[in-house]
């Protein structure tokens, strides 16, 4: 071991560079070459068999083919309002576990909730399909109960993509919102109660202020997540899902026209970081914090 | 309201009923997942048609294929455990790795690297998964161009399977490791060394022993996630698919209650999963994060 203070700083300098080379190795060999080649895959097009030339075709073609930009405004649109739904549903349930229920019950709760999001989204995914296809057990419901008179079609609706994708996010919001709502003391809330200020001016001037960490970055990974999201509008929408992903699954499994593919990929990589960028502006939020916190 | 103000009898209704209807949303997908396993039909739908096991016993001679006799479906869940063991070992080490470097050393580029760490989670699966197929793409065509070599390994299958699953698991395992590291009292270590503790002694006795619960936790989770992964598992699969993969397929096939029933297994599994790593918590560990 290091006698001499030299010996010793050149250990130190050895166990450094052994510890940054597997990190190294990851980020560069697994994240930044292969998005650098798939940006030069992006600018590129084949000219003749084997020869290839750099354009701007693959973004051309995007923003002239009404059919691939109309899927991703669709696409980003319904992940917002995916978004904002998963928001709605989740907030009143963080609040039960943090605020009204106690001691075991909000334990209990709150495990209970995250119990769910345990098992694969493929088996979650299979659940819906089985509850709200034509032969499924809603549809028969439906009919049993006199609402209509033959089973209906429940899958391939927009309404179909948005419960699933809305379940599918839950968790990632919950737990920020219960860990933002977990540091509000009651007693400011008892204070403006005794003040006079009623349940809507309580929420509007300290709780929501209170939990906006909590709210972006919940926000912010389930808009991801969302707008990421293959299996589930592939399945529960089928062929009127219009997924971005499924665009770029095409383009490059089916088609086999990677360059296309990836100029797909790279929009969609914009909008996904250019929503973080937003959501971490809005809230005046460091990235970093926001990701260990979520 | 809280719990500590007045609050109306229709509130607290209304409250009760909220909470009701969520878990009901929650659990009736995996209920009807476990309970139309046991539906004698041969198709997941209603109605009820009497109880069966066949979906789990069954074999080729009595019609209906069963979970334990459906070499295809069996065989996709040994691969899914052999891709998440390779890509627990590597996120776990690389991720300690990253730990250390992360907590203990000062270097020029730390805060872009550590920035850069956290990439993989903002990035889709889809697209981690089609940038590393067209490099690896790209290296296999040049190496074929220029040593006439094929190599098997760049092309779509389980080595990329399990090297894309873990470009963004490494992330998670390192967040978990260094939050524990990250609260270890350093006097113990320094006291040790005073003692004539050589550093390896230190690391085995002292440090290690102390980051157990999150490197446990951390390699349950890496487990877990690769298990359950798909977007990036898609685009990278080769010949031999996971389960979750397998299992898509032939849900768009129209599937035989045979899907339920090995999802059931998947749920037993995962509760079991669970519940270990919440007790693991109560004794210290970190709290378990399930996965995207």
């Amino acid at each position: 071991m290091g006698n001499t203070p030299e010996q010793r700083l050149w250990q130190r300098r050895l166990v450094l560079t052994l510890l940054l080379a597997p990190a190294l190795l990851w980020l560069f060999a697994l994240i930044v070459l292969p998005h650098v080649d798939l940006a030069l895959l992006s600018f590129r097009e084949r000219s003749a068999p084997r020869h290839y030339q750099p354009s701007l075709t693959q973004y051309r073609t995007f923003f002239t083919e009404p059919l691939y930009w109309h899927i991703f405004v669709r696409t980003a649109l319904l992940s917002a309002l995916a978004t904002a739904l998963t928001l709605l549903i989740a907030f009143p349930i963080a609040w039960v576990i943090t605020k009204v229920a106690q001691g075991r019950t909000s334990a209990f709760l709150f495990i209970v909730c995250l119990i769910p999001f345990w098992v694969s989204e493929t088996v979650r995914a299979l659940g819906w399909l089985i509850l709200l296809r034509e032969s499924g057990v809603l549809p028969a419901l439906l009919v049993k109960l006199g609402i209509t008179a033959v089973p209906v079609e429940l899958l391939y609706h927009d309404a179909t993509i948005l419960t699933g994708l809305v379940y599918t996010s839950l968790l990632f919001m919950v737990v920020p919102l219960v860990s933002s709502l977990e540091s509000l003391d009651n007693s400011l809330i008892e204070a403006a109660y005794d003040l006079g200020a009623n349940g809507w001016a309580i929420l509007r001037d300290i709780v929501i202020p209170h939990a906006a960490p909590g709210i972006t970055a919940g926000c912010i990974v389930v808009f991801m997540l969302t707008l990421g999201n293959y299996l589930t509008p592939n399945l529960l929408g089928g062929k009127n899902s219009q997924w971005f992903t499924e665009l770029i699954y095409t383009q490059f499994i089916v088609r086999f026209n990677w360059e296309q593919g990836a100029a797909f990929g790279f929009l969609l990589l914009a909008l996904s970081t250019a929503m973080v960028a937003l959501g971490l502006r809005l809230s005046g939020q460091r990235f970093v914090d926001v990701m260990r916190r979520s | 309201m809280i719990a500590s103000l007045p609050r109306s009898v229709w509130l607290r209704t209304a409250t009760g009923a909220y909470v009701a209807a969520f878990l009901i949303f929650l659990f009736l997908p995996l209920a009807v997942v476990a309970v139309f396993a046991f539906n004698d039909a041969p198709y997941p739908a209603p109605p009820w048609r009497g109880f069966t096991l066949d979906w789990f016993t069954g074999n080729a001679a009595s019609g209906r294929v069963g979970l334990f006799h459906d070499a295809a479906l069996l065989g996709s869940i040994w691969t899914s455990v052999v891709v998440a063991s390779w890509v627990t070992a590597l996120s776990v080490a690389v991720g300690t790795a990253n730990a250390f470097l992360m907590e203990r050393y000062r270097f020029l580029g730390k805060e872009a690297l550590s920035v850069l760490m956290l990439a993989p989670l903002v990035i889709p699966g889809v697209i981690l998964g089609i940038s590393i197929l067209s490099l690896s793409s790209r290296i296999a065509d040049l190496l074929l161009a220029l040593f006439d070599v094929d190599v098997d390994f760049l092309r779509p299958g389980l080595p990329l399977v399990v090297l894309g699953q873990f470009s963004y698991i490494a992330t998670i395992s390192t967040l978990m490791i260094s939050a524990r590291l990250q609260r270890f009292d350093r006097t113990l270590e320094e006291a040790a060394l005073n003692l004539g503790a050589s550093q390896a002694a230190v690391l085995r006795t002292i440090t290690f022993p102390y980051l157990r619960p999150a490197l446990i936790g951390s390699a349950a989770i890496s487990f877990l996630m690769s298990f359950e992964n798909f977007n990036t598992t898609l685009m990278l699969v080769g010949a031999d698919p996971p389960l979750t993969v397998m299992m898509y397929g032939r849900m768009r096939e129209g599937a035989t209650p045979v899907l339920n029933a090995v999802s059931l297994f998947l749920m037993l599994a995962s509760a079991l999963f669970a519940l270990t790593l919440m007790r693991g918590r109560s004794r210290g560990g970190e709290p378990p994060r399930p996965a995207p």
